[in-house]
This record gives structure tokens, C-alpha cells and sequence, in this order.
């Protein structure tokens, strides 16, 4: 059983079907790219698989359990985490602690133990913070660990938003656009920090990427949205030389 | 069936004080994204002006009304560029708070100015007919169904005018240039900008035609309820602020059916259930209602961008 | 051990902490000196109340991010709840400071249980319509506690709703009265008190901001719908905010209850609200040193301004305006960093000189 199985996933907006008939299998582990024009609806897909947008039709299914249509909060709880198209950090809060609202379900302790100051508070926080810091470490972010995040440069805080979704122990992490605005060292960094992060905790990543260097570099297969609808899917060769996806997205000689 | 049809007359004449009030409220939300609390001392200030107009000179009502509304528009465009202008790019809870600042304000002024006796003010919805014998009779109202049911002048004319202003303002932002560009405006100051609209003309003309509508309602408001001190405006404003946000901010036609309703609303609980829970309940249907239709009912469902 | 907050929020609250100490002790010596008026002695208690509104106000506001226009609601739920439960122990508990304790928790309890019941439905709304809702829930409880009679006798207590039909027995008296409110209270509110309750309040306040749920809420503040992709769970971090800040109001209003000669529902009103959400705004949101300096300063502003008699609310408002364009307006605020630079210019070289 794949980890995530999408079967016959649609939306309607009104009278606009913004998504149809969209079929998905992502193995545990796999990197996944979702590819496509803009407008194509990748982005009402990562919504409809977060929670954000209830589906109109079809089933979603996470590791066997049937997640179509769950608030948000709770599909986060079964394993799916995301970062958005334009970046949704905690701006007055500091870089640590945007992680560690990260780690809110993961180290977790009552209201009243906090307010009184009892003893587990001080364990937990102490916990909080060397696992916030481990992750701050993997993005290279740990020396601004105390800086407000909406302080940091655009290319950081998009390394902090990967790094908070990561805080959530996810088994499939969902990246829209990650590599947007970054100079091509910091995508080759990028790629090699996903690769890493997927080979260190053995979760499966489903990303939207425009960068075609990007997306072959990394994914290990493809699915290409045209319209909400699947144009294609297969691996990275096989969608490259694909004359349907040539047509109408990656242009001809 | 009849005390029905007085109380549904009735509640509808308070109602659109409500919309005309609500208009203004709406109409500067949806242009500059605030809510100007002092709206509804504007409209004590309007009844003021034509009090003394009309009762202390002697001056013809017609030419009271226009005086209001004279001196409320100045008033509003002078208030909107001394104390709203300069906090425009600042977070909306600053705004909120000076326009509180500028309701304080206008309330003592009007104290010290006018003290807190309260004035009668003059009913001039009336008809004066000649008798035969040489006296004079003062109609207020006409009578229905034998005497059994009777309308004020002022009732009617409040929803006559409520209904022209309506018509008035829609065909204004639909089919005039500067009514399109408080449109443009409300959807987009910066896009607007870049076509060439003069986004601060087309502010200060919202602000204006706000306090001008005002300056009706006190008037309207007062013909109703004749009893005039500096806080008159102020429980009225903030029950047109809910009928606006009852309607839905933002949109014109929302801000004339939340007055309706809730004018409606308001005369029917005090006439049926009780005086002195009717507020309550008023606010209590608002609660309701906002649950069901969280946008308010004419309101925009905006769908956030994700 | 290590600090687990950043060295500058620890600062921050220590000072708060420590203006509070340094404030009450400073009053305290100047009352015992006979140096204060006896208005300004009566005015300390009502201060304490009106600090720790805008205490809580600022949780709701500055913390949640929840604009509430309806926050005297609450707290005229703590001074009616108060103030009957403290005149029903008149005979029963003779010492004032424990009928004070047992008024202040009864307030505390029954607002906090208030905003379970108001946050449940309101929560879910956003923005603007939240705080018309809120608006209007202080309106309402306005109305009821308006309407409301409570006597006591040998049996016990009732209540009537909208007209008195209460029937007292042997020894009876009318507590609260409708209309007419509770009438002579028997004082027993003090500064000390008041004192504690604002040191109390700072430390939940504090303590749950530096905490994990404290973050859970600020990040709702900051951004919704990426609370809810790391998983936080909206309404019950929004309840969370929303029923402490009412405690913290029905705590205040027991207080400012207990200070009072007589209290009526239509003091609470809608003026109320908005006059506790003027000292937030004006201290900065968040920023709770400053509501505690702000609703001080301008409690006290229009008793300074008295012998301006007529024309001190003209003032206050007046004031209130230039302090908000002062504060607020993007071009002062330029005008003030670039005067900053000029002044750290000036005294740099001073000191390079000197």
C-alpha cells in the first residue's frame, strides 16, 4: 500500500472546475514532483491534500487512513505537512520559536504546567529547544535562532518555513515552490538539503517547482497538470521527452 | 393587524435612519478600510446645525437641512484629513482609536458649546392648513381605516428619502466617473493610483458624501424623537455600525437592508416582547444571524488566498 | 541553568514586575504621608481595576490578536457577581478581606465561565465581525444585569428577571435591584489588594506567553493558516486566550465593585470597552508595561485636569488624538527615527570628542 493514495480528486469553485479526475501514488520515501503551467490547480491540489479546500469529489488516503476532507490541524496530526507558495511565517516571533511551534504537537505539556512554572515545563522546554535547534542546525539557520523571523532574507525564510513544516514529524512533507527567487547555489544547496532530510528521516516529498533543473534534478517521478486535469506522469525522462507536455508546458526546440 | 401594520410601518422609517447612518459607515470601510466611530456624532452635530437653524433664526427648514449638510460635509473632510489621512498606512486599530479620539471630541465640544439641556427639536414634517374661521390646523400625519391607524409625515418621508438616496447613490457609483473611482478605490487604492484616479479626492469626496447622508439622518432622527443632547448620535451610530456589518461591510445594498431589519426588528421586539430588553434582543438576532452567514448577509465571502 | 527566554523578554517582564513593586510602594508611603488628596487616594483601588482590564484586554488584543469591543461586559459581570456574593456574606463572613478574596474569585469564576459560553460561537468569526459580536454580547449582558433582581433572607437568595417579584421573608433585603443596581456596599477593596491581583495577573500573563501554549496562540495571531498546518487547534487555543482575559476582567470588575459606594449595569457599557481599549492600544499591543502605564496615566489625567474643569474631557480627547498620530502615523514615525539618528550622531561625536 502506497503511502498516500488520491483517487479521482476534484474540486468545483461555482461553475469553474478548478480540479478533476486527479489520480496519486506516492510510495513512503519517494520524492513526487508536481508539475504544470500556471493556473494548472497544483497549488488547489497541496490545499485539498492539506485540508485548506474540502474536495468536491473523490478520496484521499494517508497511509491508510481516509483524510478527504479533515480540518487542517488534523490532517497535520495524521502526517502531512506544507509550505506555502508565499511564505506564511510567524513574523513576530523569533526564528527558534517558529520552530517551535513546529514542535507543538510533538513535545507537549498542559496549559497550567506552563502558567505555574512546574518542574516539567522546564524539562520539556529544555527538550523543545535542543530538538528546534537540531533542525535550525540542518537549514544552517541555528545562529539566528534568536532573531525575529521577519528579519531574515527571503532565501531563509524560506529554509524556516521547510524547517517548521519539518518540526511536525511528518511522513510526506508538501513544498509549493521552494526554490522561488533563489540564485542557482542556493537551489543546488536545496536540493541536496531534501535529499538529505528524505534520506535522514524517510519521509516522502511531494513538491511544485517551475525550475525544470530543479524538478529532473530531484524528483524521481513526475506528475504534469494541465487545466486540473493529469496531462502526464512518469519519470523525469519519460515526462521530459513527452510531446503532450512539450505542447503545452515546456516549450519545443 | 392593524397596531402590525403601525409597528412594521414604523420600524421600517426607524430602519432607514439606520440604513442612511449605515450607508456612510459602509461607504467609508469600503474605501479607506476603517470604521470612523465619530460617524455618529456628525449626525448630533447636523441635527444641532438645523436645530439652530431653523428654531433659534427662524431660517426656512429646507434651508436648515442644507446647512446640516453643509457644515457636516466640511466637518467630515476637515476630520478625514487632520486626523485619518496621516495614519492611513498604519495598522487599522491606530485609526480606530483616533476616530474614537475625534467622537470624544465632537461630543464634549457639542457640551460645552450647546450644555446637555436638552433641546425640543422642531417638527417641521408637518402640514399647516387655513380653517375657514382663520385658525390654523397642524396635520402631522395622515389617518388610515377611519382613524383606527395613523402615519406621520415624518415616518413617510424618512422612507421616501431613504429610498431616493438609495436609488441616488447606486446609479452614482454605477453610472458616474467618480463613483467608479470610489470603487476602483475600495478594491485597490494602488491600481486605482495607476490608472489615474486621485485617490485622496476620491477619499475626501467618500468622507463627504458620508457626513452629507449623515447630516439627513440627524435631521430624519430627530423628527422622529425630537429630544436633542450631544449623546443623541451616539447609541444610534452604533447600532447602524452592526446594521452595516448586519448587511455586510462593504456592500451599499447590505448596509439598506441591515438598517431595514434591524430598525424592523427593534420597534417589534420593544413593541412585543419588552422596552427594555429590546437592545438585547436587537444584538442577540445580530449574534445569530453572523453565525449562520459569518460575511453578514449581503457580504462578500472572500476566500483567502492560500 | 540556561535561560530558556530570550534575555530581552526576561528583562522586559523583571522591570514590569518591578515598576508594579516600586509604584505600589511609593503610593503606599505617600498616602501613609498624608501627601495624597483624598481624591487621589480614592482613585488607587479604581486604577488597579482599570490596569488589570487593560491587563486583560491586551491578552485578547495584543496577544490572540482578537479585537473585543465588549470587554465591560466582563467586567461588570465580576463587580455584579462580586459584589452580590460580598453583600450576601455581610453578616456571615465579617472580615472584609477574606469576603473580598471570595467577591474577587466568585467574579474571576463566573466571567471566566461567561467567556466559555460567548467564545464558543464567537470564536469562529474573523476580524471586524468578531468584534461586532463581541460588541454585542456586551450590550446583552448589559441589558440582563439591568433587568435583574436578587434579594436574600433566612431561605437563601432569589432572583427575578425583568420585574421584581421577589417576596422576601423574615430579615430580608433587596441586593441587586434592576434598574437601580446594588446600592450600598459595604467597601472592601484595597490597594494591597489591588496590588496583588496585578502582580497575580502579570504572572499567568507572563508565564503563558513564555509556554508552549502562549506560543500557540501568538502564532495564531500571526498567521492562521499556518497555525493550523503545524496542527495547532484553533478554537481551543483561542478559548484558551479568550476565558483567561475574562477571568482576568471579572477579577478587575470585582475589584473596581468592591471600591464603589453603588454600581448600576449602564456604567459598563460600550464607553467602558472602548476606554480599556484606548490604554491597550495606547501602551502598545502586547506590550503589557504599557497598558499597566497607560490606563494609570489617563484614569488619573482627567482628575489631574480638573481644575480645567469644562474643558478636560475636550483635552483628553485632544490629547488621545496627538498621542495616536504621535504614536502611530508612518510619517512621525519617520520624522522620530530620523530625529533618533541625528540625536546618536550628535552624541557619538560627543563622545569621541569628550
Amino acid at each position: 500500500m502506497a503511502l498516500l493514495e488520491v483517487s479521482n480528486l476534484g474540486i468545483a469553485f461555482g461553475g469553474l472546475q478548478a480540479v478533476s479526475q486527479l489520480d496519486l501514488k506516492i510510495e513512503k520515501g519517494q520524492l513526487y514532483g508536481l508539475i504544470g503551467p500556471n493556473g494548472a490547480g497544483k497549488t488547489t491540489v497541496f490545499n485539498m491534500l492539506t485540508g485548506v479546500y474540502k474536495p468536491t469529489e473523490g478520496d484521499i488516503i494517508l497511509d491508510g487512513k481516509n483524510i478527504t476532507g479533515l480540518p487542517p490541524a488534523t490532517i497535520n496530526q495524521a502526517g502531512i505537512a506544507r509550505t506555502f507558495q508565499n511564505i506564511r511565517l510567524f513574523n513576530d516571533l523569533t526564528v527558534l520559536d517558529n520552530v517551535k511551534v513546529g514542535l507543538h504537537n510533538q513535545v507537549r505539556y498542559p496549559m497550567w504546567t506552563g502558567v505555574l512554572r512546574l518542574p516539567s515545563f522546564y524539562t520539556k522546554e529544555r527538550e523543545m529547544n535542543k530538538q528546534a535547534m537540531k533542525l535550525l542546525k540542518i537549514f544552517d539557520l541555528d545562529k539566528e535562532a534568536k532573531l525575529k523571523a521577519s528579519s531574515l532574507p527571503y532565501g531563509k525564510q524560506r529554509k524556516l518555513e521547510i524547517a517548521r513544516a519539518l518540526a511536525t514529524n511528518p511522513k510526506l512533507l508538501l513544498l509549493d515552490e521552494p526554490a522561488a527567487g533563489m540564485n542557482p547555489n542556493e537551489t543546488a544547496e536545496l536540493m541536496n538539503t531534501i535529499k538529505f532530510v528524505r534520506d535522514t528521516f524517510g519521509i516522502a516529498v511531494l513538491l511544485i517547482e517551475h525550475d525544470m533543473n530543479f524538478v529532473m534534478g530531484i524528483c524521481e517521478y513526475i506528475t504534469v497538470l494541465n487545466y486540473g486535469r493529469e496531462l502526464a506522469q512518469g519519470t523525469g525522462d519519460a515526462v521530459r521527452n513527452n510531446p503532450k507536455v512539450i505542447a503545452a508546458y515546456l516549450g519545443g526546440d | 393587524m392593524l397596531t402590525f401594520l403601525n409597528h412594521l410601518i414604523n420600524g421600517i422609517s426607524l430602519g432607514s435612519v439606520y440604513a442612511i447612518i449605515a450607508l456612510g459607515y459602509t461607504m467609508v470601510y469600503g474605501i479607506a478600510k476603517m470604521l470612523n466611530f465619530a460617524h455618529g456624532d456628525i449626525i448630533m452635530v447636523g441635527a444641532y446645525i438645523c436645530f439652530f437653524a431653523v428654531s433659534t433664526f427662524g431660517l426656512p427648514p429646507i434651508v436648515g437641512v442644507l446647512l446640516a449638510m453643509v457644515v457636516c460635509t466640511v466637518l467630515g473632510m476637515v476630520i478625514e484629513r487632520l486626523a485619518y489621512k496621516p495614519l492611513r498606512s498604519a495598522p487599522s486599530l491606530a485609526v480606530l482609536i483616533t476616530a474614537i479620539g475625534v467622537s470624544y471630541f465632537l461630543q464634549n465640544a457639542a457640551q460645552l458649546l450647546w450644555t446637555s439641556n436638552p433641546k425640543i427639536f422642531p417638527s417641521f414634517l408637518v402640514v399647516t392648513q387655513q380653517n375657514a374661521d382663520g385658525t390654523q390646523t397642524v396635520k402631522s400625519g395622515i389617518q388610515f381605516a377611519g382613524g383606527q391607524l395613523s402615519v406621520s409625515y415624518a415616518t413617510l418621508i424618512t422612507i421616501a428619502v431613504c429610498v431616493v438616496i438609495m436609488l441616488v447613490l447606486t446609479w452614482f457609483t454605477e453610472h458616474t466617473k467618480m463613483g467608479q473611482a470610489i470603487q476602483a478605490c475600495s478594491e485597490d487604492k494602488g491600481a486605482a493610483q495607476l490608472m489615474g484616479i486621485n485617490v485622496n479626492t476620491t477619499i475626501s469626496l467618500t468622507f463627504a458624501i458620508g457626513s452629507a447622508l449623515a447630516a439627513i439622518a440627524g435631521v430624519l432622527l430627530c423628527s422622529a424623537y425630537p429630544t436633542l443632547v450631544p449623546t443623541t448620535g451616539s447609541m444610534p451610530g452604533i447600532k447602524a455600525f452592526t446594521a452595516a456589518v448586519f448587511g455586510g461591510i462593504g456592500s451599499i445594498p447590505g448596509a439598506l437592508l441591515g438598517g431595514i431589519l434591524l430598525g424592523v426588528i427593534e420597534i417589534f421586539a420593544k413593541a412585543y416582547i419588552s422596552t427594555q430588553l429590546s437592545d438585547a434582543i436587537v444584538f442577540a438576532v445580530l449574534i445569530v444571524v453572523l453565525l449562520v452567514r459569518p460575511t453578514g448577509l449581503l457580504g462578500k465571502q472572500v476566500r483567502e488566498k492560500v | 541553568m540556561r535561560s530558556l527566554r530570550t534575555n530581552k523578554t526576561l528583562r522586559t517582564n523583571v522591570i514590569t514586575y518591578a515598576v508594579v513593586v516600586a509604584a505600589f510602594v511609593l503610593f503606599q508611603a505617600l498616602g501613609s504621608a498624608g501627601v495624597l488628596s483624598s481624591t487621589m487616594k480614592g482613585q488607587l483601588v479604581p486604577i488597579c481595576a482599570y490596569v488589570l482590564m487593560a491587563l486583560s484586554l491586551n491578552l485578547t488584543v495584543g496577544i490572540l490578536g482578537e479585537l473585543s469591543l465588549g470587554h465591560a461586559g466582563f467586567m461588570s459581570v465580576g463587580a455584579f457577581a462580586g459584589a452580590v456574593t460580598a453583600s450576601a456574606m455581610q453578616d456571615s463572613m465579617p472580615s472584609s478581606a477574606l469576603r473580598l478574596t471570595v467577591a474577587v474569585l466568585v467574579g474571576a469564576v463566573l466571567a471566566a465561565i461567561v467567556g466559555v459560553l460567548i467564545g464558543i460561537p464567537v470564536l469562529r468569526l474573523n476580524g471586524d465581525y468578531l468584534a461586532i459580536v463581541t460588541l454585542a454580547f456586551g450590550e446583552i449582558i448589559k441589558s440582563i444585569v439591568n433587568n435583574l433582581y436578587i434579594g436574600m433572607d433566612a431561605n437563601g437568595l432569589h432572583a427575578s428577571f425583568l420585574n421584581n417579584t421577589i417576596v422576601l421573608g423574615d430579615g430580608g433585603r433587596m441586593i441587586l435591584s434592576g434598574p437601580m443596581g446594588v446600592p450600598g456596599i459595604k467597601k472592601t477593596a484595597t490597594f494591597t489588594a489591588g496590588f496583588i491581583l496585578i502582580l497575580i495577573a502579570l504572572f499567568v500573563i507572563f508565564n503563558l506567553v513564555n509556554s508552549r501554549a502562549g506560543r500557540a496562540i501568538m502564532a495564531l495571531r500571526d498567521n492562521r493558516i499556518a497555525a493550523e498546518s503545524v496542527g495547532i487547534n484553533v478554537t481551543k487555543y483561542k478559548l484558551m486566550a479568550f476565558v483567561i482575559s475574562a477571568a482576568i476582567a471579572g477579577a478587575g470588575g470585582a475589584l473596581y465593585g468592591q471600591a464603589q459606594n453603588a454600581i448600576i449595569a449602564t456604567k459598563f457599557d460600550f464607553n467602558t470597552s472602548i476606554l480599556i481599549l484606548v490604554f491597550v492600544v495606547l501602551g502598545g499591543m502586547g506590550n503589557m508595561l504599557g497598558s499597566i502605564l497607560a490606563a494609570a496615566l489617563l484614569t488619573v489625567l482627567p482628575e489631574l485636569l480638573r481644575s480645567l474643569n469644562d474643558y478636560r474631557m475636550l483635552i483628553y480627547a485632544i490629547v488621545l488624538i496627538l498621542m495616536m498620530l504621535f504614536n502611530s502615523a508612518p510619517a512621525m514615525i519617520q520624522w522620530r527615527e530620523q530625529m533618533t539618528e541625528k540625536l546618536r550622531e550628535k552624541f557619538g561625536k560627543e563622545k569621541k570628542e569628550g
